[in-house]
């Protein structure tokens, strides 16, 4: 019996090694077409292959008020990031309903494209040089500044209140984690998978404050009236457009589009109906 | 509390839609799961050689990994080797995956536990072995696997809960969505979904246990 | 290959995280044990209150997702004023859920001890705790092992939950490690070895115990 068991145990762990191998060269595999272009896997010609489609597939946020939120009455998913979407899906296809939106978060974004599962992400991405090594970023299209959320009344003011022990709420593979942790390294930090997990967690009283961009909070405090944010915002968080790496011709039209937005002036008709009037130095 | 406005109206039509995803997944992944288990755990009693240890493994392998960590590979893994799955797809591909393994011990537990000296007698009389298997060790051992088959088909209808972590639209995923408007839509909200869970589930172990008495 | 790099260049998270899920693990397990025969005990007592409440803990506990009920012991007792940490929230979460089932496999036990034994025990003059605990239990012991041994590979697999509750699993870490690296499929391949790290062992365990009183059964 026993050695069987053994056995048993020495042939799953040649399994796992195998899947390993398999999973790993596969991958490999894939960031070589990627390298090299192939044609029909729709890196050099993503463009060609989304309007072969028809459509748009876009990752969007879907617990983020003011930037991409869902609606439970309507069902519907609203915001600056989806209406920006929802523009360029109108410069690139004609037709801004040509558009499918998909939900992501920090954490699954970045797989989600690589994947092939999204074209592009809108999604209160900040451009970093790590993340320039993991996708293309269109030029800026919203400027935002890391802050903090509190309950109305909390005796945490401004970054510099943040001591050891001090619960900080975030959101996992964001760049507000590693800012805080930069910022205020004695602070205990308590990942969440989403803003809403996130933000719900602060409600619940796990955390004594949340922290991230500056007008995700700002939505949050127009959703829950019983919190504000405080301080200065302490980092520039430049927001951008993603695309897989290697697709210029789609990152070249992304960049055109953002133009003709700016000039036709929807972009600020856009901006004024959800962020309100563009705010000076920012 | 907040419970009038926890159930408002477009609340309530959310949170049952989520339901409804729910009770879908479940639905399709318990019929997947329970076809490629029993397929699997029989295979695995016939003992064929190097069929029977491969799926073995396999099934060992999987059983001991948690959901969530296999819904996550079915999510972000599958396109790697060529796959690529909507959300509902991997959900159900992940949950049929995990709960077939469950099954498949089952089956092959159950099976094992049919007198050898049946399977002698049956072959004796001139059977092959594979008639053995189908009219004789297979009838019986589904009805001592009818309790722990249900059982599992209710762990599986729990566990669509854990695909919250891919962004699944469900019954979880909704009630924390409505949540998270108001902190004070909290415990009437989570007392809904506990009552929504319970009660099919509930039905479910009580169906299973009116199928045992008349069968047993 | 497998970039080999990703898990010694993150190893101590890695520990730090599978430490965790270790703690949550036994911790959960003393606990869900010591609840579930309590539960058990209470579902086969002849004080009608007693049995009344075991079995509406175990038919309800057992129908509701493990998921919901670290819910509500995070997002959910706040808001009646008790705030306790995504650890805890999840260690009590499983011991509660688990316990659930540990008290059913308990009490298929003991109700599989013929009621014979227990009358003759009574009837020489021991109390009803002492035929329990001298006459009953250790029987009843030996029948529960095996689905007792389940349930707690379930519950090592089903700590993973406390990765969504901030608390700092091996689950969350691994997401740590994903978001670090962005090599996702591998950092959760290194996860999912340190999970089987664990069940594995105890699977094998389980069976060997389970052939063991087969045979001395």
């Amino acid at each position: 019996m026993k050695k069987r068991s053994w056995m048993t145990l020495g042939v799953a762990l040649t399994f796992l090694a195998t899947v390993w191998l398999a999973g790993c060269s596969s991958k490999e595999g894939g960031n070589g077409n990627g390298a090299s272009g192939e044609p029909a896997s729709g890196t050099a010609s993503a463009l060609e292959s989304i309007k072969s489609r028809g459509k748009l597939v876009v990752g969007v946020k879907y617990d983020t008020k003011l930037f991409g939120l869902k609606d439970p009455a309507s069902g519907n998913v609203e915001g600056f990031d989806v209406d920006i979407a929802k523009a360029l899906a109108k410069e690139l296809l004609g037709d801004e309903t040509k558009i499918e939106l998909k939900e992501v978060t920090s954490k699954t974004r970045i797989p989600m494209l690589n994947n092939n599962d999204i074209d592009i992400i809108v999604a209160t991405m900040t451009i970093t040089e790590e993340r320039k090594k993991e996708v293309d970023f269109s030029d800026v299209y919203f400027k935002a500044g890391q802050s903090l959320l509190v309950k109305k009344g909390s005796p945490i003011k401004s970054i510099d209140d943040i001591k050891k022990g001090t619960k900080v709420l975030a959101v996992k593979g964001s760049t507000s984690v590693d800012n805080i942790k930069a910022k205020a390294p004695d602070a205990t930090i308590l990942e969440f998978d989403n803003y809403q997990d996130a933000f719900s967690a602060l409600k619940a009283g796990q955390g004594d404050t949340l922290t991230t961009d500056n007008a995700i909070l700002y939505g949050m405090a127009v959703q829950d009236p019983n919190f504000e944010v405080v301080g200065e915002p302490f980092t520039d968080e430049p927001y951008g457009i993603a695309i897989k790496k290697g697709a210029t011709d789609l990152l070249n039209s992304v960049n055109a589009g953002l133009k003709k937005l700016h000039d036709s002036g929807e972009y600020d008709k856009i901006y004024e109906k959800w962020i309100g009037k563009a705010p000076s130095g920012e | 509390m907040d419970i009038a406005g926890a159930f408002s109206y477009h609340n309530l039509i959310f949170i049952i839609k989520g339901f409804g995803i729910t009770l879908w997944v479940a639905f399709i992944a318990i019929v997947l799961s329970f076809v490629l288990g029993s397929i699997t755990g029989t295979l695995r009693y016939m003992r064929i050689p190097v069929v029977s240890r491969i799926l073995g493994v396999i099934v060992e392998f999987i059983r001991n990994l948690p959901l969530l960590l296999i819904l996550f590979f079915t999510y972000f893994a599958m396109p790697d080797v060529g796959l690529k799955l909507g959300v509902m797809s991997s959900a159900i591909v992940g949950l049929a995956v995990f709960e077939a393994a469950m099954i498949s011990e089952i089956v092959r537990s159950g099976l094992s536990s049919i007198p050898k000296g049946q399977v002698e007698a049956a072959r004796s009389s001139g059977l092959t072995y594979t008639q053995t298997v189908w009219h004789i060790v297979l009838p019986q051992g589904l009805r001592r696997m009818v309790p722990p088959i249900v059982s599992q088909f209710i762990s599986l209808l729990k566990d669509t809960s854990l695909a919250i972590v891919i962004s699944l639209p469900e019954l979880m995923h909704n009630s924390k969505i409505v949540i998270a408007q108001n902190f004070n839509y909290t415990l009437p909200i989570l007392a809904l979904v506990a009552v929504l869970y319970f009660a099919i589930n509930y039905a479910l172990s009580l169906a299973a246990r009116r199928l045992e008495n008349k069968w047993g | 290959m497998p970039d080999i790099a990703i898990f010694t260049d993150n190893l101590e998270i890695y520990m730090k995280g599978f430490g965790n899920t270790v703690w949550a693990s036994v911790i959960a397990l003393l606990g869900s044990f010591a609840l579930g025969t309590i539960i058990a005990v209470f579902r086969i007592s002849s004080v009608k209150p007693l049995r009344w409440i075991g079995t509406a803990y175990v038919e309800f506990v057992r129908n509701i997702p493990l998921l919901l009920v670290v819910f509500v012991f995070y997002y959910g007792l706040p808001s009646v004023g008790v705030t306790l940490s995504g650890f805890i929230c999840g260690t009590v979460g499983l011991t509660v859920y688990t316990a659930s089932f540990v008290a059913e496999a308990i009490r298929a036990g003991i109700m599989s001890i013929p009621a014979g034994q227990t009358e003759a025990a009574r009837a020489s003059g021991l109390t009803y705790m002492q035929t329990m605990r001298h006459v009953v239990l250790p029987q009843a012991i030996k029948i529960v092992i095996p689905p007792l041994s389940n349930q707690f590979i379930n519950l090592v697999k089903n700590s993973s939950v406390l990765g969504v509750f901030a608390g700092f699993d091996l689950m969350y870490y691994g997401d740590q490690v994903a978001s670090k690296t962005y090599a996702t499929f591998d950092t959760y391949l290194f996860v999912a070895a340190l999970y089987l790290v664990l069940t594995i062992p105890l699977s094998l365990a389980a069976l060997q115990l389970e052939r063991r009183l087969a045979k001395n059964g």
